[in-house]
This record gives C-alpha cells, sequence and structure tokens, in this order.
C-alpha cells in the first residue's frame, strides 16, 4: 500500500521534472530574456552585466536547477508585459477561474446525468434521438463560437445577463469571489454554460452507456424479478452504480475544465489565468507562460495522484495487483 | 498644526459641499487595455499616459485645441539673459494624496528621475543639462542649448513626491531586469484630481475623487471605475447592455447601430495622428522580396507608383466607413508646419503607375511582405488588406504579416522590416517632433522610428537647426523647406489622420481628445 | 511447410469462381448494409463529400478568387447577399465580405485552408502516433513506459494549450520575416502533436493483443524483420480504430484550427481558414453585416458536425459489439 503511493509520488515528480525541463527550455531559449526584458537602447556592455548577474552565462544545468529551485518556491521572475511577479499574478487570477470551473462542472454534471438518464431510459424515443442529435452538434460548435451567440442573444438582444467580466467581487483574504453579490452571480451564468457544454455532452454519454450496461447485468434482472418498482431500480440501483465512475471522470475532468477555459474567459473577458495566458502567448511573455504550464501540470499530478489513492482506498482487488489503477 | 486643523475644516466643508452640490456621480469606463504600469516614468504609452493624468499631474498641460495650459506650474518663460535656461513658476498650496506638500523639490526630483537612465520618458529630455530649485516655487531648467520649445515636451511628464519616493524606495525607474519589484508600479501618490482607490491589473482599477485637489471647479464624476475590455465586440456588447457607461474604442463600423441605439450617444473627432506606410531605402535588397539583386523602393518612380495605386478615398469609404481624413502629408492639421497644399494627394492613376514600374524596371512588379499591426489603430488590419489588393492591381504582390503591437513594435525598432505601416501622434504639435523620430538619419536618439533607414544629410542639418533656433519666423521657414524634401522624396507614403469615436450613455458627455487622452474630469452630465 | 503458395498452386491448380466484383463486394458488405440504415450517416456523407469536394475544386469552381486583386473591387465591400456590387458587375451569393470578397468564394477557399491543415495535422499525428503506439506495444518494458508516461502528460493537457505553447514558442523561434510563411505549417505541427496521444495509446493495446496470437510468433521465430511483422501483420489489425479515431480527430482538428485563427494566432488574413473568416465576421455582428460572420460559420459546423457523424457512424460499424 504505502509502497504504491510512494511510486505514484515518485512518477508524479519525474512527470513535473519533465514539465518543468519544457518550461525551462521555453524561459531560457524562446527569444533572448535580456532583449525581452531592456529596451533597444540599453548597450551590450550592460547587457553582458546583466547577463551574468541573472545566471545566464552558468552552465545550463546549473541553470535548470536554479529554475527547478525557484519553481518549487513558486518563483517565476517577472512579467515582462506587466512588470509584476508572476507568481502573484497567478494567483490573483486564480480565484476567477477556479469559480468558473467549479460553476462549470456543477452545470456539466447536473446536466449531464439528467440528460444520460432519461436518455437512457428513454431509449429510441422522439426525444432521446433529438438529445443525441443536439449533442453531437454541441461538440462540432466551437467554444467561441457558442460563447459568442450566447453574448450576442442573453446581454445584448435580451439584456438579461451580463456580457462580461466578474461584477461585484467580495474580498475574503486573498480570495476574491464573486459569488456573494448579484451581479457576479448573474456574470458567472453566460461563460459557466459555454464551458460546460463540451463536458455535459461528455458525461450525458458516458451516464447513457453506463446505464444501459448496468440495465443489462443479472443484478438489475433479478431485482426487477424481486418486484421492485421501475423507480427503485432505476435510481436506487442503475444510477448508483453508474454514479462511481462519473464523479471519478468530472474530478479528472475538472483540471482540463480549467486549461480549457482559455477560450471561454477570451470571449467573456473573464479576469482569470486562461486570459492571462493567452495574452502571454500573444506578447511572447515567456515568464507567464512557463508558469501556467507548470500550475496546470502541477493541478493534473495532484488530481490524478488524489483519484489514484481514492481508488486504491475503494477497491480492495487493485491492493493485489499493484499499480494497475488508471484511468 | 494649524494648517492640519484648516485641512480638517476644508475636507469637512468639501464633503458637506459634495452632499448638497451634486450626488455621486460613478463612471464606467472601458478600453481596449490596461495601463501597463503606474509608475509615471516607465513607459512612454498613450493608454498608461491617459490613466496617469488621473492620478499624477504635468507641470503644463494641453487644452483640446492643443494650446498649452498652466497645470501645476502657473507660468514658465525663458530666463531673461539666458536664452539655455526655462524658469517654471509653481502653483501654491497643492497637497499629494498621502497630504505632504507639493514644491520644488518634488519638481526637480521628478524631472531628473524622468530623464534617468532606466525612464522612457528620457527621449523628450535630452536636451536638459540641469534641473535646480530657486526657491520653493520656482525651478529652473537649463537645457544645452537654447531650446524653444521644451514645454511642449512635459505634457506627459508626471510629477512625483521625493519624499513618498525615498520612503518607498522608488527612487529609481523600475530595473524589473534585476528581478527587482518596485512599489511605484502598483501604488500611487500624485497630486491629481482621483486617488486610486484598488487595482486589479487588467482588470478593474477604481478612482474616487481627491477632494482636496487644487483646481476650483469640481469634476462631475466622483468615482471611475476603469475596466479594459481587449475584445471589441465584447466591449460594445457591454456597453449595449448597460454595463458600462463610457467606451472609448470603439469600432468604426459599430458607431451607426451604437449611435442609433436608445440611450446611446456617439461622439466622433480627428485625432492628432497619421498613419502610414513606410518602406526600406538604400542599396541592399530587400529580405521578403523575390528581387535580390537591388531594392525596388529605393526608385522613386516605384514609390511614386505606389502611392497612385493606392486609393485613400476607397479605404475611407469602405473600411473606414467614413471616418477617416485622407492625406498626402505624414502630419496631421494640428501640428504646426501643416499646410493645405501639403495635404493634398494625387488621383488614383494606374496605367501611370503600372508606365512607372516598367521604367524602373518592373514591368510584372515584384513581391514583398507587409508587416502590420492587429491591434494598435483604427481597423489597422483591414486598412494593410486593403493595400495588399491596391497594389497587387498594378502587379506588386504583397504578403501581409499581421501581428498584435506587442510583436509589432520589436520588428519596426530593430528595423526587421521591408515594407510596414504604423501611425504617428504628435504629443508637442509641432513638425520637429516628426522629423526628428521619423526623417533624420538613425544615429543615436534621433530617426529612432526612422524604420526605413531614410539619409538624406543636408535635411539633417536642417532638421537639427530646428531644435535651437529661437526666430520662430525663421524657424516656420526651414520646417517649410523640409516638409517640400520629405513629400517629394515620398520619405513616408501617408494614408489619413485617424478619426476617433466615443460611445456612451446619452446622459454623459465626453468630448474626443485629440491625443486620445480624454479626462474623466471633462464629463459633463445632462440632468 | 505445406501452405507454401508456390507449392499448393503447382499441384492443384484450380480456376477460382469469378470473385464479385469490388462495388458488389462493398455493396453486400455489413458496413454498407449499416450506413443505408441509417439515414443520419447518409445525410452526412453527403454533406462532408460535397463540403470537400467544394474545396478541392475551388479554383476552378469558385465564382471569384477572392485572392487576386485584380478582380477586387474594394468599393463593393459590404454589399448583401444575392446582389450586385455597386462598383463591378461581380454578383454575390453570399455578399460581400470587408474587402469586397465574394463570401461564397472566401468559404470555398477558406474551407480548402481549414481542410488542409485538419487534414495534413491528423496526418501527421496518425503517422506518429500509430509509430509510437506500435513500438511500444510490440517492444514493451522501458520504451513502452517512456512513450505511455509522455502519452500520459499529453493526454492531460487539453489539445488547444499544448498547440498554443507550441505555437507561441515557434512566434519567438522564428525570425520575424519567415514566420508567415511557416505558419500554416507551424499550426499544422502544433495541432499534430496535441493529438498524437490517443493513436498511440490505441494502437499500443491492439498491438499487445496482437503480438501474443500464434501467427506473429511464428514469423517472430522465422527470423523476419519487426518491422516487416508490424507492417504486414499487425498494422491491418490495427486500421480499423484508427481510423475511428482519425476521423473523429479530423472533426477536431478543424475545430481546434478555426479556434486558433479565431485566438488570432492562426493563419494570416490574407490566406483565411474557416476560423479567420469568423474571426473577422464576428467584428460585424452588431453593425448589421451577418452574412460575414453567418455563412463561415454554418459551413464550419456543417464540416465538424457531418465529420463526426461519420466517425460516430464508424465506430459502430467497425465495433458491432457496440450496437
Amino acid at each position: 500500500m504505502l509502497a504504491l503511493i510512494i511510486r505514484r509520488l515518485a512518477q508524479s515528480v519525474l512527470v513535473m521534472l519533465f514539465v518543468a525541463l519544457i518550461a525551462f527550455v521555453m524561459f531560457r531559449y524562446v527569444g533572448d530574456p535580456i532583449a525581452s526584458m531592456v529596451g533597444v537602447e540599453t548597450r551590450i556592455a550592460e547587457q553582458e552585466i546583466m547577463r551574468d548577474r541573472l545566471g545566464l552565462n552558468d552552465p545550463v544545468f546549473m541553470q535548470f536547477l536554479r529554475f527547478i529551485g525557484n519553481a518549487v518556491q513558486g518563483q517565476f521572475g517577472i512579467s515582462y508585459r506587466l512588470q509584476q511577479p508572476v507568481s502573484e499574478l497567478i494567483m490573483s487570477r486564480l480565484p476567477a477561474t477556479i469559480e468558473l470551473a467549479f460553476a462549470s462542472a456543477t452545470i456539466a454534471l447536473i446536466g449531464g446525468v439528467a440528460l444520460g438518464v432519461f436518455t437512457a431510459l428513454r431509449q429510441g424515443s422522439f426525444a432521446t434521438g433529438a438529445i443525441m442529435a443536439a449533442s453531437l452538434v454541441g461538440v462540432s460548435l466551437p467554444t467561441f463560437l457558442i460563447g459568442i451567440a450566447l453574448i450576442y442573444i442573453f446581454a445584448v438582444e435580451l439584456g438579461w445577463l451580463p456580457s462580461f467580466g466578474r461584477g461585484q467581487v467580495v474580498e475574503l483574504g486573498w480570495w476574491r469571489t464573486g459569488l456573494l453579490t448579484e451581479s457576479g452571480l448573474r456574470s458567472i451564468i453566460l461563460p459557466a454554460i459555454t464551458l460546460s457544454l463540451f463536458q455535459l455532452t461528455l458525461i450525458m454519454r458516458l451516464v447513457r452507456a453506463e446505464m444501459l450496461e448496468v440495465m443489462r447485468t443479472e443484478y438489475i434482472r433479478f431485482a426487477r424479478a424481486r418486484g421492485l418498482s421501475d423507480k427503485a431500480i432505476n435510481f436506487g440501483h442503475a444510477l448508483r452504480n453508474t454514479l462511481v465512475p462519473v464523479i471519478t471522470i468530472t474530478g479528472l475532468q475538472l483540471g482540463s475544465v480549467i486549461a480549457f477555459a482559455i477560450v471561454t474567459e477570451t470571449v467573456f473577458q473573464w479576469p482569470g489565468v486562461g486570459s492571462l495566458f493567452i495574452t502571454s502567448v500573444q506578447v511572447v511573455d515567456v515568464p507567464v507562460m512557463a508558469a501556467y504550464l507548470m500550475f496546470i501540470a502541477f493541478v493534473f499530478v495532484v488530481i490524478n495522484l488524489i483519484v489514484d489513492i481514492l481508488y486504491f482506498a475503494v477497491d480492495p482487488r487493485l491492493r493485489v495487483d499493484g499499480g494497475a489503477a488508471g484511468k | 498644526m494649524k494648517s492640519n486643523l484648516k485641512r480638517a475644516l476644508f475636507a469637512i466643508l468639501a464633503s458637506t459641499a459634495l452632499v448638497t452640490a451634486a450626488s455621486a456621480e460613478t463612471v464606467r469606463w472601458a478600453r481596449v487595455s490596461d495601463a501597463l504600469t503606474l509608475d509615471p516614468h516607465s513607459q512612454n504609452q498613450g493608454i498608461t499616459h491617459t490613466f496617469a493624468h488621473h492620478i499624477y499631474e504635468t507641470l503644463v498641460d494641453r487644452d483640446i485645441d492643443g494650446a498649452l495650459t498652466p497645470r501645476l506650474a502657473t507660468e514658465w518663460m525663458i530666463k531673461e539673459g539666458d536664452p539655455n535656461t526655462w524658469v517654471f513658476k509653481l502653483r501654491e498650496g497643492v497637497t499629494f494624496h498621502d497630504g505632504s506638500a507639493f514644491t520644488a523639490e518634488d519638481v526637480v526630483f521628478s524631472l531628473d528621475r524622468a530623464r534617468s537612465e532606466k525612464s522612457n520618458m528620457r527621449q523628450l529630455h535630452v536636451d536638459v543639462a540641469e534641473v535646480v530649485a530657486v526657491d520653493d516655487y520656482t525651478v529652473e531648467v537649463t537645457m544645452k542649448g537654447p531650446s524653444p520649445l521644451y514645454p511642449n515636451n512635459l505634457t506627459n511628464t508626471f510629477i512625483m513626491d521625493k519624499t513618498w519616493s525615498e520612503t518607498n524606495d522608488v527612487v529609481e525607474v523600475q530595473d524589473y531586469a534585476a528581478g527587482a519589484d518596485n512599489y511605484a508600479v502598483r501604488n500611487a501618490n500624485g497630486t491629481g484630481p482621483y486617488i486610486l482607490r484598488s487595482r486589479e491589473v487588467d482588470v478593474r482599477s477604481e478612482l474616487t475623487v481627491n477632494e482636496n485637489h487644487w483646481a476650483e471647479t469640481k469634476p462631475a464624476v466622483t468615482e471611475i471605475i476603469y475596466l479594459p475590455i481587449s475584445d471589441a465586440l465584447t466591449r460594445v456588447a457591454a456597453l449595449l447592455s448597460g454595463n458600462v457607461d463610457i467606451v472609448q474604442d470603439v469600432p468604426v463600423q459599430d458607431i451607426e447601430r451604437l449611435a442609433a441605439t436608445p440611450g446611446i450617444k456617439v461622439e466622433t473627432g480627428p485625432e492628432n495622428r497619421v498613419i502610414y506606410l513606410g518602406y526600406k531605402f538604400g542599396d541592399e535588397p530587400l529580405q521578403s522580396s523575390d528581387v535580390t539583386d537591388r531594392n525596388p523602393f529605393n526608385d522613386p518612380r516605384v514609390r511614386e507608383a505606389m502611392e497612385l495605386a493606392i486609393d485613400r478615398d476607397a479605404i475611407k469609404a469602405v473600411v473606414m466607413r467614413g471616418q477617416a481624413i485622407p492625406t498626402g502629408v505624414a502630419t496631421p492639421p494640428f501640428v504646426d508646419g501643416w499646410t493645405e497644399e501639403l495635404d493634398a494627394y494625387p488621383a488614383v492613376d494606374l496605367d501611370r503607375a503600372r508606365a512607372l514600374l516598367a521604367e524602373a524596371g518592373f514591368p510584372d512588379g515584384f513581391t514583398v511582405t507587409l508587416d502590420t499591426p492587429n491591434n494598435r489603430y483604427v481597423n489597422d488590419e483591414a486598412i494593410s488588406q486593403a493595400v495588399v489588393g491596391m497594389l497587387g492591381r498594378i502587379g506588386i504582390r504583397v504578403t501581409l504579416a499581421s501581428r498584435p503591437i506587442a510583436q509589432h513594435s520589436p520588428i519596426i525598432l530593430n528595423n526587421q522590416t521591408d515594407f510596414y505601416l504604423l501611425g504617428w501622434g504628435v504629443p508637442t504639435f509641432d513638425s520637429a517632433y516628426i522629423f526628428n523620430d521619423l526623417a533624420h538619419t538613425k544615429s543615436g536618439s534621433l530617426g529612432a522610428y526612422n524604420v526605413g533607414l531614410y539619409t538624406n544629410p543636408e535635411l539633417d542639418v536642417k532638421i537639427q537647426s530646428l531644435g535651437t533656433e529661437v526666430d520662430l519666423e525663421k524657424r516656420a521657414a526651414t520646417i517649410a523647406e523640409i516638409w517640400e524634401v520629405v513629400k517629394a522624396d515620398r520619405v513616408l507614403l501617408p494614408l489619413h489622420n485617424q478619426v476617433l469615436a466615443y460611445a456612451m450613455k446619452d446622459r454623459i458627455t465626453l468630448p474626443v481628445h485629440p491625443e486620445n487622452q480624454p479626462r474623466m474630469t471633462s464629463v459633463t452630465f445632462a440632468d | 511447410m505445406t501452405n507454401d503458395p508456390m507449392t499448393t498452386r503447382q499441384i492443384e491448380p484450380v480456376i477460382p469462381p469469378r470473385p464479385p466484383g469490388l462495388l458488389r463486394q462493398a455493396l453486400d458488405s455489413d458496413m454498407f448494409y449499416s450506413w443505408r440504415n441509417s439515414p443520419v450517416t447518409i445525410v452526412a456523407t453527403f454533406t462532408a463529400a460535397a463540403l470537400i469536394l467544394v474545396a478541392l475544386l475551388a479554383p476552378w469552381i469558385a465564382p471569384y478568387n477572392p485572392f487576386n486583386p485584380a478582380t477586387l473591387n474594394l468599393m463593393d465591400g459590404f454589399t448583401p447577399p444575392m446582389s450586385e456590387g455597386a462598383f463591378s458587375d461581380n454578383w454575390f451569393l453570399m455578399g460581400a465580405d470587408h474587402q469586397g470578397r465574394d463570401v461564397f468564394s472566401t468559404i470555398m477557399y477558406g474551407s480548402r485552408v481549414s481542410l488542409f491543415v485538419g487534414a495534413m495535422a491528423t496526418l501527421f499525428a496518425m503517422t506518429l502516433g500509430v509509430g509510437l503506439g506500435l513500438a511500444s506495444g510490440y517492444n514493451g518494458g522501458t520504451i513502452d513506459a517512456v512513450i505511455m508516461r509522455i502519452a500520459d502528460i499529453q493526454l492531460s493537457f487539453p489539445a488547444i494549450l499544448i498547440a498554443l505553447l507550441i505555437f507561441g514558442v515557434a512566434r519567438g523561434l522564428i525570425p520575424p520575416s519567415q514566420q508567415e510563411s511557416m505558419a500554416i505549417w507551424v499550426l499544422i505541427f502544433a495541432i499534430g502533436l496535441s493529438n498524437w496521444a490517443q493513436f498511440a495509446r490505441t494502437v499500443r493495446g491492439a498491438t499487445m493483443v496482437e503480438r501474443q496470437k500464434d501467427y506473429v510468433a511464428a514469423a517472430r521465430i522465422m527470423g523476419v524483420h519487426p518491422a516487416l511483422i508490424l507492417l504486414r501483420h499487425i498494422l491491418p489489425n490495427v486500421l480499423g480504430p484508427v481510423l475511428v479515431i482519425g476521423t473523429i480527430g479530423l472533426a477536431l482538428a478543424i475545430i481546434e484550427e478555426a479556434t486558433l485563427s479565431f485566438l488570432g494566432v492562426g493563419v494570416p488574413p490574407t490566406q483565411p481558414s474557416l476560423g479567420t473568416l469568423i474571426r473577422i465576421g464576428q467584428q460585424y455582428l452588431f453593425s448589421g453585416e451577418w452574412w460575414i460572420l453567418f455563412f463561415p460559420a454554418v459551413t464550419l459546423v456543417l464540416l465538424a458536425l457531418s465529420v463526426n457523424l461519420l466517425g460516430d457512424w464508424l465506430r459502430d460499424a467497425l465495433n458491432p459489439k457496440l450496437r
């Protein structure tokens, strides 16, 4: 048990090192860090002095070690564009993204499970066909088009909901939340829906497939034979068995929701890390890009680790088998 | 002690006056991007300056017609008997937001900081030799030679508090290469009409009116919420859906729709900015062309052919929807030296253009890449696209390289382009500013934006003479001569002067500012 | 070695019954049966085929060449659909855009760019993924572990993020004068590199199964070169799933390209893809020139949807267990 966790941890550290290497290569070799920092008028001799002072003349291996050392302490240097420490920038943008990700995951989970159950139980009905077709349309619609359409309909034409930003925020320590004010709650609706649609179709299809699978099992037939009501069978037995993988997948997807938010945040001017990242890509603000990459990798590693350990705790069979747990 | 009492009394009076006179008015002001920094000397950039003007103040200001007006300096004159020295009389009774008094010491400190090595405002103060405080409210600026127009350079040089800067260790402009975080980047202490209440970079800044401000008329806007919204569609949608009150950067295509929307109006007006094309001079072959043995742009006939092929009126009518003022000279009408004759441009003549190209030895045209920004000027990318089509009609096959301004400017500053689009604003309202940067041979601090590396030694001498010429009539004559050469040589290929549009709620009026630096102090309310 | 083909033929010279024609074979197949019984799939097939054909033939069938400045008239800009330009004889089925280009023609050329980028990127991802998957599944051990770990990392990052990163890095590395001509290849590389892992995983799994089978073991004992075994015996067996992933991957790649172009990091506006056309068109959403946005957007959705439907059907058809 302990051995497995240690092995998983070691693997996670390896993954982080690998991502750190990519981030470092980017940081060091994409553009000249000095050229990005100084104006065109700085003389060559001064640039050399700065190069020395920043340690850019040290052996590459030393530089990489120092990069990791700094990264562990959460230091990624100073944004070329905004001239502020990158870690502070990311921390100040993080609450917005996390709130958006959770809101959209909630919508995706509730909507996806409901539609999935419905389509599984009403197989072959017209509504099911329509929902299944609509789900494919949803997958084929690029997120940015959905966002633009929602803004046009609900913000501009109908004027029901705000078109951009987070509305009024309240500070809880360092965490700025938009979930405690009316304008904040209204603001999150459109971006959360936009971001959730893709995950919603995913969850819906998963729930449907799992439900159909479970319904075929002996155990359900037996329950039916026992004379249990449809309702009890559908929700008490079938759905409950379906939910474990669904929740796992939703958890695993949370990380990608955070990363997927890039497009949604751009369209809705949502002040999260995703829009910070896209601005940074456009102006080649490498410290922010490198830090964002490390941040996302960290989120994934942590989520994966938790899921693995949970699996292990829940399913005794894995204890014999060893590390076969996975996604 | 006494002064403290007075101030407290004044504050109480002011606040009661406010309650009775006008209720609090909040304005939500949306713009394309945020100020890059709060450090007033760290970036020489319009959006950053516009924001800073609300918190910090300059010695002199410019009114909407371009004339200099007093701000922190009440008068300024050339010192009697010393043509090289400017004397500034300072306003008395001004305090910074933290309560400390504004004196000559702060001005000396700020001007020295603005012309220090790491300052981005250095360019405007290169001719300064020394700044000294004569008494608490008099400052003398000694120049390296006669500089009759130096006060024109001061409209964006902000005054900081010396004590505050020393306390917070921001005496030097931020050296972020050294990894130094600088207090002044995120905090401000100015004398301006508004006080920074909170700021979240790229997201939202809140300013409240400075009750202790020296100006007699209090601004109607008592609270500003500044909201950078980069996407044009989202920005316009924000106004249409009532989430903001003023949108400063309105796309031309949306003017009609906005103006027709009940409750919204649009103010338009010319900006002091010309949009032009530039090309590489010199014999060396171009990097992006299929002509590898010489530089087609170096042939005056090719430059003439290009001018004849470009239909400025069509660009105005379609791309700019009428919101542009086509011009034949690379200076806006606001600037001293502009004349109607210079402004004239030739009619489109494709046959003549083709003939000129053939004469120059390019009967089949040539290829070249046009570098254009896509988020800096009004419809910049679309203008360039139209230029590509128009030049294509005479056989010049242009590839368009479109980039955000942040990537476009290094290419411009390092002369890595053969053919480019750029805009030029003239904060000094004087032709010399244009010549110094765009027409003078690139050397030292001169010709910084002479991207095409045009060089004309005779012209350089004349340009340099402008800086020290005290006889204004003679100076004007030299300016006219220089313009003649610049236009005849087609150093640049001007397209139009930009027109700005601000959209706002009906009851608000914010006139268009010719430098696109509107002040919320100038906002009036209808009711 | 009794089943040596040479000897067999010498001993027993049989005249095989005339094999049914290829067409007949195809029409009789299970695949065709399932195709014919799914009206949605039939519609999707024809839509996709029509769109692809139009894109391929654009230079010959488009009413105008939107990239030939000689036929353009800027003054025709913003002509509404189904009307004639005010300054030329050009007639615009879907209206003209802000440069006086025929929207119908730009869509034809735009789909061409979109499909080219999508197809090349998918092909690149497929080659890379299948190659690595085969190597991983056949060799096992350390190679397998390393490749699969990388695939894990890659799969946990959304494709769009990886593509953006690659694009950002490329911007920093390529000199400005080359950037425009390289843009399309950078895009293909970026999208391709963000989609290979699915291929690798599937192929690896199938390869591991095939590897255990007797005929592969026999070939190995006979000393057949591993590359030949992979190519001849294993590859054909994994093609089905690869085709399914490839089809869905094509739809994904097209959407990804559109998203990147929309974010402003895609192809240049003078050689627009559908995504670039949408990015340009959305600027005119409020000003009433809806056709500049609407038609490219509908085309993109139709293209992605029909390819997605085909992929969906293909998955079910090739995998009878799911039915």
